[in-house]
């Protein structure tokens, strides 16, 4: 047996870390492990210290490494980074590799029984009893590997200063109140604790200590926020498909729908979920749900997009809303399913074949991602389009700390549907005729009946060929550009109803940084880090395209953007100089796309090479 | 939803709604003159009308191809959308949750349902939508001038294909194979047939597929091939002689002779009324439907006729817990109230 290596600090009281350090937990997936780690990171939570979690797992479902990450900071970064403090090597078969990540003065926790070296004299290495105390415990057989993960529970707890009452917390929370599950999961914890406390010295620096930052937080992951986002928002229909990292926004809807959209006087459902038969068929549901004028949507990943495309093409030309919730994952092709992206966005903005250009949404954490649930909807209704959202795998399926959700602020916004009533008026109010594109407002919108409408001038016949603004057949080049134009025309006053870009300032900045989605989380404290070289910036976060006048504005008043971006070829930077040609020279491209979301670091540096150039 | 029969005094010639044949009308047809799908839809305006149906009631659908451009021939009172190549089904079904209470009609062809859209068409099927399912059936493709379909049969001849090397898909023993409850064939030059199945097809409380053999007077219309109208004429086997009586008109049914038919009960009380022929065959059997297809593939023969009804399937409706029409709920009755944000932030950890 490998002893504990002695400690390389030897006072480790003036060394201290506190709340700002990462935890890896190395395990195999399909193990179980996941309750463990989500509940360390509940308890840091609990104990009210910003905390943030990331999965970085294989695309299989038993055996293959996995790690997850739980990174605590005082100030509240919560991106992720890459130096690993403390390892929990729980895989025997990374072991070697796991111990080579610690950063120097590392600690890693690791099974007794596992008979490998300890090569490095400059961590700390704690050795658990893993078997010893699984066997002692009095779970049924069957349930012992599980468990086994919840031994590491509590040695770090105690090694590092986790609360044990809150990690109780945790746990009644993930088993539902489920007592006998809390309790035998907790009562292995707590005999963890106790072989820890004593037998093992502690010799490494870091600790967890009670703050007060998360008080009025909540967590969720995007998926969810996604879900109960587009409750709020009215939606009516789902369709979907399953796919990673995807499938549990849907699942999520699911849950949310049958808690608060039955009406509470009939019982019966205002919404309706369908499992497609793929992505094809997802698209082709709710399509033919906006057109009917349900509140409609799907939610797919890359791949499904690819197969969405053709249908998409027909609802922007026959100008029918419908939601598509896009959580990215590595591509092109199958790619890295399990695997972070911004790589989606050149390819939903222009999707289809022919002229078309699609709105998109991109929220960067979970209250947008809820915000954004609900107001894609009346973006869509308003603009009878389809909607993008753009999320992505570190959003959608990672939890994150969050402030809680707030109540939309405004009102539905259903957009120009008329019923039976409405479309009486206006044909009173228009010598008599309505037709289903023609834009009597000006604003490239024009008024829609929809199936279910009895009045006898209300149908009309929506078709995917050329049509004139009545929607008859027509092969007529004046119908043709005429309503080619209209479509251009209305994705211009798609920018007054889009979400505004989020903006930063300070004095004295040297240059702008443009940004969007998850990437802020990095963006945010890369600032920070670059603040502290005597480097100030502006920061443009881009929350939709088209862009608004925000952005043209802060383009215009900087020399030089960088354009930071989670893909390989800068598609945020090639959507800009596709929109401001006249500044095209400004934008410097920061992307890299490895599967991991990009780190503070790693950005700083980036552009301070581009700086020394 | 039962429609308003009117009471006040009626134009000459309408129906129980108050509307003329003339209203169930189309566009003129913009087919080949002699195409069957023409024959079709002049059996869908008149099925319509003969059901009392009102347009406004009425959605209609279709993918891509010939076939597909037939809804404007028919209902211009009615709601329309002309989907994707081989991708109605999904458009349909999802457009139908917006208001159950709406009829659905879909036009299709044997290259949009057989080849790319077989796996929508048995998905639809399998889920049993309430709907129509018109597979305008001729063996080829019209629009892109005559290329194989699915359903060509082996051996078959065209001008700039040469030989069909394989064996045709069958689109009712596909539909049996995906649990339909309302399977028929008909041919288009059988226009009192083809119009009683319509009628009995809208009446069905699920799917129900009508696998019309519909010639291609243009590309495929070879005296000795299966899709053309010299085939149909020789070698029809109808199952039964078909009459359709809507709810309403239950009474009448006391006007034929018991001995010689057989009558299925439609979910709204309708009447399927088959008089037998030479066999003695019971629409109501899976297993015999499977085997008058087999047998009509081994001779050869076209058998028409409705071949597979089960009326007591629960339709698609019937799997969702909802009782109004989706699409007028009002935005307050979609967006939870604001007390329900503390119930949504405590569901969060």
């Amino acid at each position: 047996m490998t002893l504990p290596q002695p400690a390389p600090i030897m006072d480790i009281e003036k060394q201290r870390v506190v709340n700002d350090f990462c935890i890896t937990f190395s395990t195999v997936n399909g193990s179980g492990s996941a309750t463990s780690n989500t509940t360390i990171m509940r308890a840091l939570f609990r104990m009210g210290i910003p905390v943030s979690g990331k999965n970085i797992f294989p695309s299989n479902i038993q055996g293959l490494p996995t790690w997850y990450t739980i990174r605590v900071n005082k100030d509240g970064y919560l991106g992720r980074v890459d130096e690993r403090h403390i390892v929990v090597a729980m895989n025997v078969n990374t072991f070697a590799r796991d111990l080579e990540s610690l950063v120097p003065g590392g600690v890693f926790f690791y099974p007794d029984d596992v008979k490998l070296p300890i090569t490095r004299q400059d961590i700390t290495a704690y050795p658990m009893p893993v078997k010893k105390l699984t066997r002692e415990s009095d779970v049924a057989q069957n349930l012992k590997d599980y468990i086994a993960n919840m031994v590491y529970v509590g040695v770090l707890a105690q090694m590092i200063g986790i609360d044990l009452q809150k990690i109780y917390q945790a746990l009644d929370y993930h088993f539902k109140g489920k007592a006998k599950a809390i309790d035998s999961n907790f009562s292995v914890i707590k005999a963890a604790a106790d072989w820890a406390a004593s037998n093992l010295v502690k010799t490494d620096p870091y600790y967890v200590e009670p703050m007060n930052a998360t008080e009025g937080f909540v967590m969720t992951d995007g998926n969810a926020a996604a879900a109960l986002g587009a409750v709020y928002g009215g939606v009516q229909f789902l369709a979907w498909y399953p796919i990673t990292p995807a499938s549990s926004l849907a699942e999520s809807l699911n849950e949310f729908l049958p808690m608060f959209r039955k009406d509470p006087v009939t019982g019966k459902d205002t919404y309706v979920v369908v499992q497609a038969e793929d992505e094809l068929a997802a698209i082709g549901m709710s399509v033919g749900a906006g057109w009917s004028g349900l509140r409609s949507m799907t939610s797919t990943s890359g791949p499904g997009i690819s197969l969405m495309s053709e249908y998409l093409g027909l609802a922007y030309f026959t100008e029918v809303p419908v939601v598509v919730w896009d959580v990215q994952r590595v591509g092109p092709s199958t790619g890295l399913p399990t695997r972070t992206s911004q790589g989606d966005l050149t390819q939903v903005y222009f999707h289809s074949h022919g002229d078309a250009q699609f709105v998109i949404l991109i929220p960067s954490s979970m209250k947008e991602c809820f915000e954004f649930g609900w107001k894609a909807f009346d973006i869509a209704e308003r603009l009878q389009t389809p909607v993008m959202v753009l999320s992505d795998l570190d959003l959608g399926m990672n939890q994150w700390m969050s402030e809680k959700f707030d109540y939309p602020d405004q009102p539905m916004d259903r957009g120009k549907i008329l019923w039976e009533d409405d479309l009486e008026a206006f044909l009173q109010n228009h010598n008599g005729v309505w037709g289903r594109y023609q834009d009597v407002d000006g604003d490239g919108i024009a008024y829609r009946t929809v199936a279910g409408n009895r009045h006898p001038r209300a149908a009309y016949f929506t078709r995917g060929t050329g049509h004139d603004e009545f929607s008859r057949y027509s092969e007529e080049a004046p119908n043709w550009e005429k309503g080619l134009d209209r479509l251009a025309q209305k994705f211009q006053t798609a920018r007054q109803y889009v979400p505004k870009p989020v903006v930063s300032c300070v004095d004295c900045a040297k240059f702008g940084i443009i940004s969007m989605g998850s990437t802020d989380l990095a963006v945010k404290e890369a600032r920070n880090l670059l603040e502290k070289e005597n480097i100030p910036t502006d920061y443009l976060r881009v929350c939709a395209v088209p862009f608004t006048d925000e952005v043209k504005e802060f383009v215009a008043n900087h020399e030089k953007v960088y354009v930071v971006e989670t893909n390989r070829d800068g598609q945020l930077r090639q959507l800009l100089t596709l929109e401001y040609p006249e500044f095209a020279t400004r934008f410097i491209k920061i992307s890299h796309l490895d599967g991991l979301s990009l780190t503070a670091k790693w950005i700083k540096q980036a552009i301070l090479a581009e700086e020394e150039k | 939803m039962a429609e308003q029969i009117l009471t006040t005094p009626r134009p000459a010639g309408a129906n129980l709604v108050g509307l003329t044949r003339n209203e169930y009308k189309g566009l003129a047809s913009t087919l080949c003159q002699g195409c069957g799908h023409n024959s079709i839809a002049n059996q869908i305006v008149a099925a319509c009308y003969e059901l009392n149906l009102v347009p406004e009631n009425v959605v209609k659908f279709s993918g891509i191809g010939c076939s597909s451009k037939s809804p404007t021939y028919f209902l211009s009172r009615s709601f329309g959308f002309n989907g994707l190549h081989g991708r109605m089904p999904s458009l349909a079904l999802g457009a139908m949750f917006g208001d159950t209470t709406l009829k659905a009609i879909g036009v299709s062809g044997d290259g949009d349902t057989a080849s790319i859209g077989m796996g929508q068409f048995k998905h639809m099927v399998r889920r049993n939508l309430p709907f129509v399912y018109i597979v305008e059936n001729n063996g080829v493709y019209g629009l892109t001038k005559g290329q194989f379909s699915a359903t060509a049969e082996k051996g078959l001849m065209l001008k700039k294909q040469g030989v069909n090397p394989f064996l045709p898909v069958d689109i009712c023993l596909e539909a049996l194979a995906s649990n339909a409850t309302f399977v028929a064939r008909s041919f288009a030059g059988d226009p009192k047939q083809v119009k009683e199945l319509i009628k009995a097809a809208f009446s069905h409380h699920g799917i129900a597929v009508l696998d019309i053999i519909s010639p291609c007077v243009t590309f495929h219309n070879h005296d000795d091939s299966i899709h053309s109208y010299a085939f149909g004429k020789e070698h029809e086997m109808p199952l039964q002689d078909i009459s359709f009586i809507p709810a309403r008109d239950e009474i009448t049914i006391e006007d034929y002779d018991p001995g010689s038919q057989r009558e299925v009960e439609m979910h709204d009380g309708s009447v399927v009324v088959l008089k037998k022929l030479d066999k003695d065959y019971d629409p109501t059997k899976r297993s015999e439907a499977y085997r008058v297809l087999e047998e009509a593939q081994t001779n050869n023969w076209l058998v028409t006729g409705l071949i597979y009804i089960n009326p007591e399937a629960p339709s698609l409706y019937e799997t969702y817990n909802i009782d109004e029409q989706l699409n007028r709920v009002p935005a307050e009755r979609l967006r939870p109230a604001p007390e329900s944000m503390a119930q949504l932030n405590d569901l969060l950890f």
